[in-house]
């Protein structure tokens, strides 16, 4: 899976869990939490969410990886979703 | 129209869920209301059958106002119960409108084109309110009744407008409560390193999907808790603190553009950790998105406010009429902590806080209560 069709699935997933974010404005190096709100429950479901469209086990160790769209992605290409 | 929360004073029939000649059974989601808290479904409180509505969707009536009429089914003779009766005191009852005139049940009309639509949507036209002649099931009802169950969050009234009517609902209860009650306030800084550290290694044994969250530690702890000071496990009932033996713990929870509920996780004390995570999950997802029963916001019997998260290091809450107490939880921060041997190291600590009724309870009581919050936090594994 390329990190085009990565990203398009984590501002997916994000969309679920933020509805009235606007995405498009998303800075990539900027926290999730910061820019929308989102508290540890949101980011369990995050997690949950990637789990089931990627198939990818994360170690609660990780999620600080998760923190920003770019950690994300090289936090998910890194591992080699598929 | 039951009294959800104590800062509610009317509510908007959206629909009704069920017919006149449903039979009811208790805890079923009978209709869904619009209030300050967002829509909220609707559970009835007796078993019975559903013998007429009385108030139609999109009217606003008073808390208290009957909604509808539930027959007892025991030929006991007794009149007809209303439907979802108020757990609080009632307030007067709004005139009744006018009874819709439903289709007898079993007999539903629906037009064949609806029909159709309707299992193409996956809707129940059961579930229909038919604006056609007769009480008839058009198609215009089956597209917006797949509408509304597509966008649960869907508001019927403005964002902008239910925010204000939140915050406004919000003020009124805590102005109410900071008049009514005489607050105390205590604090304590708690040793969080155990809980955490075997959190972690729980965790790690647990599949994505059942992880749990350090705030359903809390929540368990502050339910064990309150076995040990019951009296702080009250609401008022009129003009006398009623001690309830079941322990539903309200969890604040904030909502996306502003505002808070705190919704019940009903039998705190007596679930399991794993099922207690999945039904707090559960209940922050359809706090944001639309789907609280009833129940869940008119019977918690007291509130758990966590703003750790927000950077925020201690909470004094304001108490939620009729509670008696809330508990507040602040950031999990690295301090300096002297061990029982004397010897200084860093430990991750949070600071916990009770804001109780002292009509009700005093410092001493509260005192103990948070010493027993510390205490079984010591031993996660027992939560």
């Amino acid at each position: 899976m390329t990190r085009d069709e990565i990203r398009a699935i984590v501002l997916r997933t994000l969309g679920e869990i933020a509805p009235e974010a606007d995405l498009s404005t998303l800075a990539p190096d900027v926290s999730f939490r910061d820019q929308l709100d989102v508290d540890s429950m949101d980011l369990l479901n995050f997690v949950i969410a990637l789990h089931a469209v990627l198939h990818v086990d994360i170690p609660e160790a990780d999620y600080p990886k998760l923190a920003t769209l770019d950690g994300c992605l090289d936090y998910l290409t890194g591992v080699g979703v598929r | 129209m039951p009294i959800l929360t104590a800062d509610m004073s009317a509510g908007t029939l959206v629909e009704w869920r069920k017919k006149p000649g449903d039979a009811l059974e208790r805890g079923d989601i009978i209709a869904l209301v619009e209030t300050d808290k967002g829509l909220i479904d609707i559970e009835v409180f007796t078993p019975g059958v559903l013998e007429k509505i009385v108030v139609q969707p999109g009217a606003t009536v008073p808390t208290g106002a009957v909604l509808a009429i539930i027959r007892d089914e025991a030929p006991t003779g007794a009149p007809p119960a209303p439907a979802a009766a108020p757990p609080l005191a009632p307030s007067p009852v709004a005139p009744a409108l006018p009874p819709v005139a439903p289709a007898p049940p079993g007999r539903l009309k629906v037009s064949p084109l609806a029909r159709k639509l309707a299992a193409e949507l996956g809707v129940d036209p059961a579930t229909v309110r038919g604006t056609g002649v007769g009480g008839a099931i058009r198609r215009e009802d089956i597209e917006q009744a797949a509408a509304r169950a597509a966008a649960p969050a869907q508001k019927p009234r403005a964002a902008l407008d239910r925010q204000a009517r939140l915050r406004q609902a919000i003020g009124a209860a805590m102005a109410r409560s900071k008049r009514e009650i005489p607050h105390y306030y205590l604090a304590t800084t708690i040793d969080m390193h155990r809980a955490m550290t075997w959190l972690a290694e729980e965790n790690l044994k647990r599949p994505v999907t059942d992880r749990v969250l350090y705030g359903a530690l809390l929540i368990k702890a502050v339910a064990l808790a309150l076995k040990e000071v019951p009296e702080l496990n009250s609401v008022w009932r009129g003009s006398e603190p009623v001690r309830s033996e079941a322990v539903h713990v309200g969890v604040a929870i904030s909502l996306r553009g502003g505002g808070l509920v705190a919704p019940a996780l009903h039998d705190t004390a007596t679930q399991s950790l794993g099922d207690l995570m999945r039904r707090f999950r559960d209940l922050v997802q359809r706090a944001r998105t639309g789907g609280l029963r009833s129940s869940e916001l008119s019977d918690p019997t007291i509130t758990l406010t966590s703003l750790g998260e927000q950077g925020v290091e201690s909470v004094f809450g304001v108490i939620f009429p009729p509670q008696v107490a809330i508990v507040g939880f602040g950031k999990i921060v690295e301090r300096p902590w002297v061990m029982p041997g004397g010897q200084l190291v860093a430990r991750p600590v949070v600071t916990a806080t009770l804001s109780a009724d002292h009509r009700v309870s005093d410092g001493h009581r509260g005192g103990l209560f948070l010493a027993a919050v510390d205490r079984l936090l010591q031993e996660p594994q027992r939560l």
